[in-house]
C-alpha cells in the first residue's frame, strides 16, 4: 500500500487519522504543516506547490520506510498537498503509530524533517505587494 | 542522442517551459552548466540535484536515448 501520496484535493484529516488504527499501537503522533500569512517579514497571501509526482513518491516512500527500520515503530504515513492553497490549509500531513510515545515523537520530527529536505516539492509564494517567488532554500 | 529534460519551480520559469527535447552532450554536469548559461539558472551545480527516468543520481550517471532528465533545485515542500 502507498504510504506517501501526493494530493492536488484537501487532505482529508480525521480518514487518515482513523485510517492508522491499530490494536498494538499505543501513541498516535500527527505533524500538520500549516500555510501561515508570513514568510521573512512579508506578508503572504496564498500559495502554490508544485512536485515532480513520480520522484517524490519514491523519495516520500524511502523516508516512511527508513523511519519504520530505525525507530521501529507500527506504521507511517504522510500526504503532501499540491496546488493553489489559501491562508490555513494543511500543505502536509505526517501520522506516525507506535506501541510507546517516544519512537512515535522522534520518528514523526524525522519523517517532516526529510521530507522538506529530500522530496522533490517547491512552494511558490504570492505576496500581498502583488510579487511572487519560488522558494529555493540552500543551507 | 535525443532526451527530454524536465523542468521545475524557478526552473521552469526561468525557461518558460516544463520540458524540451534536447541532443544530450557528454555529461550530465555540462548538459546543466549549458542550460544555466542559457536560461541564467541561479544555482551552481554543487546546490542542485539530477534525477534521470525519476530516480536520483549522481553526475557521473550515464543516459540512455529517450531518457528524461530533470534538474532538481533546492526543495521546499513541507
Amino acid at each position: 500500500m502507498k504510504k506517501f501520496s501526493i494530493s492536488e484535493q484537501a487532505i482529508d484529516l480525521e480518514a487518515l487519522k482513523q485510517s492508522m488504527r491499530h490494536d498494538q499501537a499505543g501513541a498516535f503522533i500527527c505533524f500538520e504543516g500549516w500555510v501561515r500569512n508570513h514568510h521573512e517579514g512579508r506578508k503572504v497571501q496564498a500559495l502554490g506547490y508544485q512536485a515532480y509526482a513520480a520522484l517524490a513518491e519514491t523519495e516520500g516512500e524511502k523516508i516512511l520506510a527508513e523511519a519504520c527500520e530505525k525507530f521501529g515503530i507500527l506504521d507511517a504515513l504522510c500526504v503532501h498537498r499540491i496546488g493553489d492553497l489559501a491562508i490555513g490549509d494543511c500543505a502536509v500531513w505526517v501520522g506516525v503509530t507506535a506501541a510507546h510515545r517516544d519512537a512515535a515523537f522522534s520518528a514523526c520530527r524525522f519523517v517532516i524533517d526529510e521530507v522538506k529536505l529530500r522530496v522533490p516539492i517547491w512552494k511558490k509564494e504570492r505576496y500581498q505587494d502583488g510579487s511572487s517567488d519560488w522558494l529555493h532554500p540552500t543551507a | 542522442m535525443t532526451i527530454t529534460v524536465l523542468y521545475f519551480a524557478s526552473f521552469q520559469e526561468a525557461a518558460g517551459m516544463d520540458s524540451e527535447k534536447l541532443e544530450m552532450p557528454t555529461s550530465l554536469s555540462v548538459l546543466y552548466e549549458s542550460l544555466k548559461q542559457k536560461y541564467q539558472f541561479k544555482f551552481q551545480l554543487a546546490h542542485i540535484r539530477v534525477a534521470v527516468d525519476g530516480v536520483f543520481v549522481d553526475w557521473q550517471h550515464k543516459v540512455n536515448e529517450g531518457s528524461e532528465v530533470a534538474f532538481i533545485p533546492p526543495v521546499s515542500g513541507g
